[in-house]
């Protein structure tokens, strides 16, 4: 199973945290999550991969639609903490090419 | 190696030698030059059928018979989809109920793009779920069975899906008996064969395909090229994600250099047409074209691109928000185009990588306002960026760039590495249509969505395919122009009787000894691989339908090259209304065909009667006339058939389905 944690800082940016197995039957989950905080006015979000210990093509489609809609909006979302299993996947289909990974959530927004 | 399989590659190595033999001696000792107008189309149609064999004789040469496959995992989860648009509700729930009693533990769902609240309710009032369209669709471009797909794939959780039309009611076994091919860890996709069971054993519109259905696609199968047929196959969710997410990746990057380019040419022109006063615009667009070449520095030096769009998208609105203020009143001429543009997305034949050189180019070249041309590379970039504002889905798993999405998907998988399998067992039955103007209709569908994926994705340049695997793919695509052989084919006999003109130097003993042959091993490997499956039906049709090729090529062309629409229809699962009256309107080409080719054969027959022209030649093309008239009785048969009425005697057996695969 899989958990998300879900806060927001002060300023403003949105962190989601999923604890587990990111795959076909959660990251429908995701994609919700990500929706509801941009309708809720958090427009800068990061996600962070650090607690993730699997992820598939599914979650990356998650990823990218939480994307879609933060830059719809005007903001933004960002990845960080990627561990190098799960980077294997992002490589698969060349996504690291066009989203670059964070080292930290803290740092995320920085540029 | 079997025995068969065996006998098999030595009729396949016997055509291709008789076969070369032929052609090589026909370019070069046999073309009658002085007839040219005629001798040099009749070559190149020949050349063209050989080629025709040749790619027929290599994917013989795997022919991959599986068997049983092994068993499956007992703990997969499976959904089922059903994909329905606008077909009668009963008839999707026959199809539902079926799909419900499917053994193998798994969900069902009717895809309903029609939106339709009874269908709704029959649905759910058996247990059945029911999906439509998400909100994110509102006024995007559809992509037709494919948005639907797309659509449900989104809103579904199953490591596999069973794909069904709505007429097609699967066995009790059909996942049983597929799903272990996916033990595979590579097997992306399992495709079983489409038979029609409201068929005649004689078939008259040619619905069955139990060529294709059968060998070609077992030979296909064997070069790990077993095609995708859109229905009544089994596929890899995870699979298809990863090719949605690659392509979408990959036209991004596509779109984003070419929205870079054609904003910094709108900018250049919109720069030009500005009065030595204003100043502090002319500063304004020159930092804008500073940040589109810092964009276009980053992302050369591989910088990610989502970080270079972010900053542009930011700097642009910046420099926007402080135009603003200058210029108000040019504006309004510009909105108008604006709105065009940000319409690019919407043509649902246009995929984002896509987005045609020459619309941008126009773009380019208008006359824009300042403010104009700032809001055009907002909108430019915005049209093709991570968000695809153009599309409902940013991540789209099933091809959309043609027609028929099936064949595309397909390919793009195998690119990337993924496996396909054919298995050769009926364990869905369907409905064909029931009379010509629909399947002259489907027929072409079918044709146009493979010339369209031929222009747009020719597989043989597509990296990540191995040599064989494109040439099983460009084979489907080639057998598709057999309608312009079919010209020649037609014209040539009739020129011959009727003016005496020989396309060929002689019609000598070396002419025929050359020829007989190949056409006899030819048949003979048709009749080997067919081992019983009826095949005289397909190999009328590749002819007979010789106007719905033609069309489809010239029609994908325009769509392709030329942006026209290809009439698009979706094909009726039902009897057309107007039934009763037979409608020789719609073969009137092929009528034409035959009275030309009849009265030809009379006039051939005059001629030597009177001495002005030899007997061999004319015996000789008469029995070409009688070869195509017996192929085109098929059209007389097809536009006389009334609809399916079944007999005890009549329920056809073996595999079948979809007859797009012509005869040599």
């Amino acid at each position: 199973m899989i958990e998300f944690a879900v806060e927001t800082r002060d300023d403003g940016i949105g962190v989601v945290t999923p604890q587990g197995r990111l795959n076909m039957v959660s990251a429908r989950r995701l994609k919700e999550i990500l929706s509801e905080l941009v309708a809720g006015g958090t427009h800068r979000i990061v996600v962070d991969l650090g607690e993730t210990t699997f992820l598939d093509s599914s979650g990356l489609g998650a990823l990218i639609g939480g994307l879609k809609s933060a830059r719809q909006s005007g903001g933004d979302l960002r990845i960080a903490r990627v561990s190098p299993a799960v980077m294997t996947v992002f490589e698969l289909t060349n996504l690291d090419r066009v989203l670059r990974a964070r080292d930290s959530v803290d740092s995320a927004f920085d540029d | 190696m079997s025995r068969r399989l065996l006998a098999i590659r030595a009729i396949v190595l016997l055509t291709a030698v008789l076969g070369l033999n032929y052609v090589i001696w026909r370019w070069l000792f046999s073309v009658n030059w002085v007839a040219w107008w005629v001798a040099v189309p009749l070559v190149l149609a020949e050349t063209y059928s050989l080629v025709d064999s040749l790619l027929f004789g290599l994917g013989m040469w795997r022919l991959k018979e599986r068997g049983a496959a092994p068993a499956p995992d007992p703990d997969l989860t499976v959904d089922v989809f059903i994909a329905t648009y606008n077909e009668p509700i009963e008839l999707v729930m026959r199809t539902a109920r079926a799909a419900k009693a499917i053994r193998y533990p798994h969900e069902t769902w009717v895809l309903d793009d029609g939106n339709r609240p009874d269908m709704r309710e029959a649905a759910e009032a058996e247990g059945i779920r029911w999906i439509t369209r998400s909100a994110d669709w509102a006024g995007m471009p559809r992509h037709a069975k494919a948005g639907n797909l797309n659509n449900a794939l989104l809103s579904t959780e199953g490591e596999f899906f069973l794909i069904l039309d709505a007429d097609q009611v699967p066995h009790p076994d059909i996942l049983d008996k597929t799903l272990g091919y996916f033990n595979d860890e590579k097997m992306a996709i399992v495709q079983t064969p489409q038979f029609f069971e409201n068929v005649p054993e004689s078939d008259p519109l040619g619905s069955q395909a139990p060529l294709f259905y059968g060998p070609i696609q077992q030979g296909k199968d064997g070069w790990n090229a077993a095609f995708f047929c859109g229905s009544n196959a089994v596929i890899r969710r995870e699979a298809l994600m990863q090719l949605g997410v690659s392509r979408y990746v990959g036209e991004v990057e596509v779109g984003v250099h070419r929205a870079l380019r054609a904003a910094r040419a709108v900018l250049r022109s919109a720069r030009r047409d500005l009065a030595p006063d204003q100043q502090e615009v002319r500063g304004a667009l020159d930092r804008i074209l500073a940040e589109i070449r810092q964009a276009r520095r980053a992302l050369g030096q591989g910088e990610p691109l989502f970080d270079v769009t972010y900053a542009f998208q930011r700097r642009v609105a910046e420099i926007r928000r402080e135009l603003v203020t200058a210029d108000l009143t040019a504006l309004q001429s510009d909105l108008a185009a604006i709105a065009e543009l940000e319409g690019i997305a919407d043509d649902p034949d246009v995929a984002l990588g896509t987005v045609d050189e020459d619309v941008l180019q126009q773009l380019a070249h208008r006359d824009w306002s300042p403010l104009g041309a700032v809001e055009t590379v907002q909108a430019l970039v915005n049209a093709v960026d991570v968000d695809r504002g153009g599309e409902a889905q940013a991540v789209m798993p099933l091809a959309t760039i043609s027609v028929t999405e099936d064949m595309a998907t397909c390919m793009r998988l195998h690119a990337l590495g993924w496996r396909s399998a054919y298995h050769d067992e009926t364990l869905a039955d369907g409905l064909a249509p029931e009379d010509l103007a629909t399947m002259l209709t489907q027929r072409l569908r079918w044709a146009q969505g493979t010339v369209q994926v031929m222009f747009r994705e020719n597989p043989l340049v597509q990296k990540g395919l191995t040599l064989a695997q494109r040439l099983m793919y460009f084979a489907t695509m080639w057998s598709y122009m057999s309608g312009f052989a079919a010209l020649v084919y037609i014209a040539a006999p009739i020129i011959y009787l009727t003016f005496g003109v020989l396309p060929v130097q002689a019609l000598s003993t070396d002419f025929f000894a050359r020829l007989v042959p190949f056409l006899v091993v030819n048949q003979l490997l048709f009749i080997v691989v067919a081992a019983g499956r009826p095949t005289w039906r397909g190999q009328q049709y590749s002819l007979a339908l010789f106007p719905v090729w033609i069309k489809s090529f010239t029609t994908a062309f325009g769509n392709v090259f030329l942006g026209r629409s290809l009439d698009f229809a979706v094909t009726p699962k039902t009897k057309s209304a107007e039934g009763g009256r037979t409608r020789w309107d719609l073969v009137r080409p092929q009528l034409w065909a035959m009275a030309l080719l009849a009265v030809a054969a009379l006039v051939g027959i005059v001629r030597v009667a009177v001495g002005q022209a030899p007997v061999f030649g004319t015996v000789f093309n008469v029995v070409w006339v009688i070869f195509d008239l017996a192929v085109f009785s098929v059209i007389i048969q097809a536009a006389r058939y009334r609809g399916f009425e079944p007999t005890p005697s009549e329920v056809p057996e073996g595999a079948a389905g979809e007859p797009h695969e012509g005869a040599a």
